[in-house]
C-alpha cells in the first residue's frame, strides 16, 4: 500500500488516482478444491436456486393461499388455530400446569428458557470440540427440544379436521357470486326469521360452525325433527311455535334449498379444500 | 460503452475495491455440493436468504393493493386474490414463503448447531442469527393478522394473551402491540401493519447485514 509522499488523488477528493485492478484473486494454492465464489460457484448456485424456485412456484400454483370469512369478533363458535409454527406454544397452554392460572409458566418461562438457551448456546457449550459425539449434553438437549416441538405440534393438530374447517370457515366464492334466492313471502319465512335466522343466517348460508341449510338433502319430516329436537351441537327446543308453523318452516327450508341447489354449499373454492 | 461508463464511475468513486470485496471470496471444498453431495446442508442458509428476498419483493407488491383498515383490509385482500391479474400468485408466494422461510431457517439453525459452528470465534454471529430467528417469527405473527379474516383475528387474540402473560410488563406490552388493553380492532391492525412493514424489516436488514459481514470476516467454519 502506498503511503506518504507522492500519493495522488482525483481532484481535491480522497479517492486515490492510481487504481486497483479489477481482477479476481487466485485461489489455486488454497487447500483442497477451493474455488472462487464469483463467477465459478455462483454459476452452480443459481442452478440450485432455479430448481428451488420452480418447486416453490409449483406449490404456489397448486395451492392458492386460503382466505377465511371476514373477521367477526362476535362469532363465538369460531375455534382459533394459529399458523403451524406457533402450534407448539398453543398446545403447551392447553396443559393444566402450563395454562389457565399457570399461564406464566407455559407462555413465558418454558419458551423463555428454551429460546434463551438457544440464544446463549455458545456460552453454555464452551468446550472446543465441535463433533456431536464430543458434546452429548448440548446435542441431547437440542434433540429433546426438537422432538418436543414436533410432538407438541402433532398433538395440537392431530384432532383437527382441516377439511371441515375449510368447509365451515373459508370464503364461499360460488355462493357469493350466485345470489341466493330467498322467498320472503313464503308462509314459513316468518317462522324461519324468528327461530333460525340468528344462527343460520339471512340466506340460510350458515355461519361458523352453524352449517348452511342450502345443501340439505333431508326430508321435510327430518327438518321438523331437527328444529324441535336439535342435532349435533344444536340444542333441542330451539323452535317455539305451533305445529302448523313447524310444517311451514320445514317446507320453506326444503323449497329454498331445492331452488338454490345449483349454488353454494358450505364448501369453499377459495382454497385449502381440494 | 459499458466499460467506459464503469471506468468513469470508478475514477470518481473507486468502486473496484468494494466490488472485489463482495465478489472475491473462496468457496472451500467441504461446503461445495459439486464435490461432496452431503454439503447440500450448507444450502439452507442461502435458501433462507433467497426466500427472504422473495418475501420482500412479493410484500412490496402486496402493499400496492392492501389497505390496513378494518373496513377494507379483508375486502382488499379478497379483491387481490380474486380480481387482480396474478394477485393470487403474488399473495400465494408471500403466504407460502412465510412457511418455507421458517422451515429453511429451522434447518439452517440445526445445521449450524449440530456442526458446532457457533463455537469460538463465531459466538457473535450465532447470537445475531438467533435474533434473526426471533425477527422472522415476529414477522410471521404480525403478518398473520393482516388479511383480517376470522383465522387471523382469533389467532391474534391468543397471541396477545400470551404477550399479556409476561410478568410485570405484560399489560403494557399488550397495549403497545394491540393499541388497547382489551380490544383487538382498528388500532391493532394498523400497529401490526406498521410493525410488519416498517419496524421488523428494519431490524431484519440490520441483522442480515451484520450476519453477512461477520461471515465474510470470519470465513465459513472448517470441516469437522
Amino acid at each position: 500500500m502506498h503511503r506518504g509522499k507522492g500519493m495522488k488523488f482525483v481532484g481535491d477528493s480522497r479517492i486515490k488516482a492510481n487504481k486497483t485492478q479489477n481482477v479476481p484473486k487466485d485461489y489455486s494454492e488454497y487447500p483442497g478444491r477451493t474455488e472462487a465464489f464469483w463467477p465459478n460457484f455462483l454459476l452452480k448456485e443459481w442452478l440450485t436456486g432455479s430448481v428451488f424456485l420452480i418447486g416453490f412456484l409449483i406449490l404456489v400454483a397448486a395451492h392458492p393461499s386460503p382466505l377465511e370469512q371476514q373477521a367477526d369478533p362476535t362469532n363465538a363458535s369460531y375455534i382459533p388455530l394459529p399458523d403451524w409454527y406457533f402450534l407448539f406454544i398453543y398446545q403447551i397452554l392447553k396443559y393444566q400446569f402450563a395454562g389457565g392460572e399457570y399461564i406464566v409458566i407455559g407462555a413465558i418461562v418454558m419458551p423463555g428458557l428454551a429460546f434463551g438457551a438457544l440464544l446463549l448456546a455458545p456460552f453454555l457449550d464452551r468446550a472446543p470440540g465441535r463433533r456431536v459425539s464430543k458434546r452429548p449434553i448440548a446435542t441431547g438437549l437440542m434433540l429433546l427440544g426438537v422432538a418436543a416441538t414436533i410432538w407438541l405440534t402433532y398433538e395440537s393438530v392431530s384432532s383437527v379436521d382441516y377439511q371441515q374447517r375449510a368447509e365451515d370457515y373459508t370464503v364461499d366464492v360460488a355462493a357469493q357470486e350466485t345470489e341466493v334466492e330467498v322467498n320472503t313471502d313464503h308462509a314459513g319465512y316468518g317462522a324461519y326469521e324468528a327461530n333460525c335466522m340468528s344462527c343460520h343466517g339471512e340466506q340460510l348460508q350458515g355461519s361458523g360452525n352453524n352449517p348452511s341449510l342450502l345443501a340439505t338433502e333431508k326430508s321435510v319430516e327430518e327438518i321438523q325433527d331437527i328444529a324441535v329436537n336439535g342435532i349435533g351441537s344444536m340444542p333441542e327446543g330451539i323452535f317455539g311455535g305451533s305445529d302448523e308453523e313447524l310444517q311451514q318452516l320445514a317446507e320453506f327450508v326444503k323449497e329454498t334449498a331445492e331452488a338454490n341447489s345449483g349454488g353454494g354449499s358450505g364448501g369453499g373454492s377459495g382454497g385449502g379444500s381440494h | 460503452m459499458l466499460q467506459k461508463l464503469y471506468d468513469w464511475v470508478d475514477e470518481r468513486v473507486d468502486v473496484n475495491p468494494i466490488w472485489r470485496d463482495i465478489a472475491d471470496h473462496e468457496v472451500p471444498e467441504h461446503v461445495n455440493p459439486a464435490y461432496h453431495f452431503s454439503a447440500f446442508v450448507y444450502c439452507f442458509g442461502g435458501l433462507t436468504f433467497f426466500v427472504t428476498v422473495i418475501q420482500i419483493l412479493s410484500g412490496m407488491f402486496l402493499t400496492m393493493y392492501y389497505v390496513p383498515d378494518i373496513e377494507n383490509a379483508w375486502n382488499s385482500v379478497y379483491y387481490l386474490q380474486m380480481e387482480v391479474a396474478h394477485g393470487q400468485i403474488v399473495r400465494g408466494m408471500h403466504h407460502w414463503g412465510a412457511s418455507v422461510v421458517t422451515v429453511m431457517l429451522f434447518l439452517h439453525t440445526l445445521r449450524v448447531f449440530f456442526q458446532g459452528a457457533y463455537k469460538k470465534p463465531r459466538e457473535l454471529n450465532w447470537i445475531v442469527g438467533v435474533l434473526l430467528f426471533f425477527v422472522i417469527l415476529g414477522l410471521g405473527f404480525t403478518g398473520y393478522l393482516l388479511p383480517w379474516d376470522n383465522k387471523a383475528y382469533f389467532a391474534t387474540q391468543v397471541g396477545l394473551e400470551i404477550a399479556a402473560a409476561t410478568p410485570v410488563i405484560g399489560d403494557q406490552l399488550r397495549t403497545l402491540l394491540a393499541g388497547d388493553q382489551t380490544i383487538v380492532g382498528a388500532q391493532t391492525l394498523t400497529r401490526f401493519f406498521a410493525i410488519h412493514v416498517f419496524f421488523l424489516p428494519a431490524a431484519l436488514f440490520v441483522l442480515l447485514g451484520a450476519h453477512f459481514v461477520l461471515i465474510r470476516r470470519q470465513g465459513i467454519s472448517g470441516p469437522l
